[in-house]
């Protein structure tokens, strides 16, 4: 089951480089929350603080207060814990290139630790049908890299991947950025579907995607968050008026 | 117009000079890097392989003046040797490798290992046979196996480390990224996702680090000493093929030339081999059409 985010004052910097200020955002479980905005609006950066991914750079700092359901990751938990319980899935597919399907699928499983084979048999066998992959490559688990799937396939295997450790939030960072329409669709029907048991975060530059999938849309610009309301109301009828010119297409 | 189409057709025939001058040369180069391996090999077979029977891979050396003879505790004790070189150099030399890539980028420290190992890697190899006769021989009293090993071994690690930090350098990014996200601890993700993912480029460094000290004999004149009998103590001198084909090549008895030539073929034969064999097994279990 998924749980709710609350962020609090969140501020986060590279270097001198101030690319977060006062974020503060309720993300509502069990729903799927676009997060829009134009390029280097801060955006990636803020889902990569959900996972505490940003510190994995040398030169990154952050400040404020992030809870996950009923800890507070950043003084509650260790990062590598924080990881386990919030999912990232990346703008491009990066499968690990020297393994099969079902290792690449249960590789967040087997390294920590964990080789009960039964159960990860299991395991890999419901995370790519949450995926909606099972079906295509059932039959070559073992013997096919996941390095040799198409970009779309890719794409999806990560998200089984992420899946099988059994997160309780799912952070999309424009997970369909790099693929065809078609996967793209498929990739948009699948976070349809994963919603109903996850928290999900999605960072999108489409702005159509954000309308179709998400109950909620954040408008982040120039580090700051603009706007934070039922997507229905940010596509038809924002408050800020900045929101507005950056919908109807008036810059970014 | 006529005087334009002139020109393009000057230039197109100057272009393709070009081509093929270039061509002509990189040709040239390849053969040029090709030839002395091939010349050192056919030039090998000529004066070695006639020499090549069983008794050669049987039988340990028969006293001077007495014809017959071989190779057979040479070749066992460059095995042992290069067997205790490759246990030290190999951890040694990818855990420096390691350390440089992923855990001291940038630090002090960092480029000081990283200078040592260049140095290192620029020693004549007597002074490396004197290092471990000073640490090894001077303690134990005597030249053995080991101190042998220690001197390869030691001669082994720039090569590794380095070629190990600029394959692990090369894993993506996004691959690490992958693993951290997942909840893996960065330790474990630097073992099993990111040296696995490096690890043809690491062994084709642990091959070229144990093809040139498999032939170094300099290192092994202070410490392995060489044996007549044959020996697998790691406590004792022993004998390796280089070693035997340094002695016997200045010999002044006719069947012990030949057998230094047959020697030498046997060596690069077996380097080959074992580099062929290594590169195999360690094909087989990465999976094909993954890069």
């Amino acid at each position: 089951m998924g749980v709710g985010i609350e962020v609090t004052n969140l501020n986060a910097w590279y270097g001198a480089n101030h690319t977060l200020q006062d974020i503060n955002l309720p993300i509502p479980a069990n729903h799927a929350t676009a997060l829009i905005g134009p390029s280097g609006c801060g955006k990636s950066t803020f889902v990569r603080c959900l996972n505490r991914m940003h510190e994995t750079n040398p030169i990154a700092k952050v400040t404020g207060s992030v809870r996950i359901g009923d800890i507070d990751i950043y003084t509650d938990a260790s990062p590598v814990e924080v990881r386990r319980r919030v999912g990232m899935v990346f703008q491009r597919p990066n499968p690990f290139p020297t393994m099969s399907i079902y290792d690449n699928v249960a590789s967040g499983l087997k390294l920590n630790g964990f080789h009960h084979r039964k159960a990860l048999d299991e395991i890999v066998e419901r995370s790519l049908k949450s995926a909606a992959l099972w079906d295509e490559v059932k039959d070559e688990l073992k013997k096919k890299s996941g390095a040799s799937l198409s970009g779309g396939q890719q794409q999806r295997m990560c998200i089984a991947r992420a899946l099988a450790v059994d997160p309780e939030v799912l952070l999309m960072d424009e997970p369909a950025s790099a693929l065809d329409p078609v996967s793209t669709s498929k990739i948009e029907d699948l976070i349809f579907q994963l919603k109903t048991q996850y928290t999900i975060v999605i960072v999108t530059h489409n702005m159509q995607q954000a309308a179709r999938v998400a109950e909620k849309t954040g408008f982040f610009l120039n580090g700051r968050m603009v706007e934070f309301d039922s997507t229905h109301k940010i596509f038809t009828n924002p408050s800020d008026k900045r929101t507005e010119d950056y919908i109807t297409g008036r810059f970014g | 117009m006529k005087a334009g189409m002139q020109k393009n057709k000057v230039r197109s025939a100057v272009r393709a000079t070009t081509d093929h001058l270039v061509t002509g040369l990189a040709i040239l180069a390849t053969v040029l890097v090709v030839a002395p391996l091939i010349a050192i090999f056919v030039y090998l077979l000529y004066k070695g392989a006639s020499s090549l029977n069983l008794a050669f891979f049987t039988q340990g050396p028969k006293p001077e003046g007495v014809a017959g003879g071989g190779m057979a505790n040479a070749i066992v004790g460059s095995g042992v040797v290069l067997a205790i070189a490759s246990i030290l150099g190999i951890p040694i030399g990818i855990g420096g490798g390691i350390y440089l890539a992923e855990f001291g980028r940038g630090s002090h420290l960092a480029n000081a290992v990283r200078f040592t190992a260049d140095v290192l890697n620029g020693v004549p190899s007597i002074v490396m046979g004197i290092a471990a006769f000073a640490l090894v021989v001077v303690p134990m009293h005597h030249a053995s196996a080991f101190a042998g090993g220690v001197a390869l071994g030691i001669m082994m690690i720039p090569t590794v480390t380095r070629t190990t930090e600029e394959m692990l350098l090369m894993v993506p990014h996004s691959v690490r990224e992958a693993a951290l996200g997942l909840g893996v601890p960065n330790w474990r993700s630097v073992l099993s996702i990111t040296l696995r993912t490096a690890s043809p480029g690491v062994i084709t460094g642990c091959m070229l680090a144990f093809a040139r000290v498999a032939g170094e004999t300099a290192p092994l004149i202070f410490t392995a000493l060489g044996n007549q009998y044959f020996s697998v103590s790691l406590n004792q001198p022993i004998s390796a093929l280089p070693l035997q084909i340094f002695i016997y090549s200045a010999s002044s008895y006719d069947d012990q030339r030949r057998l230094a030539w047959a020697g030498s073929l046997v060596l690069i034969i077996l380097i080959v081999l074992a580099v062929s064999l290594v590169r195999y097994v360690a094909g087989r279990g990465i999976l094909k059409g993954a890069s």
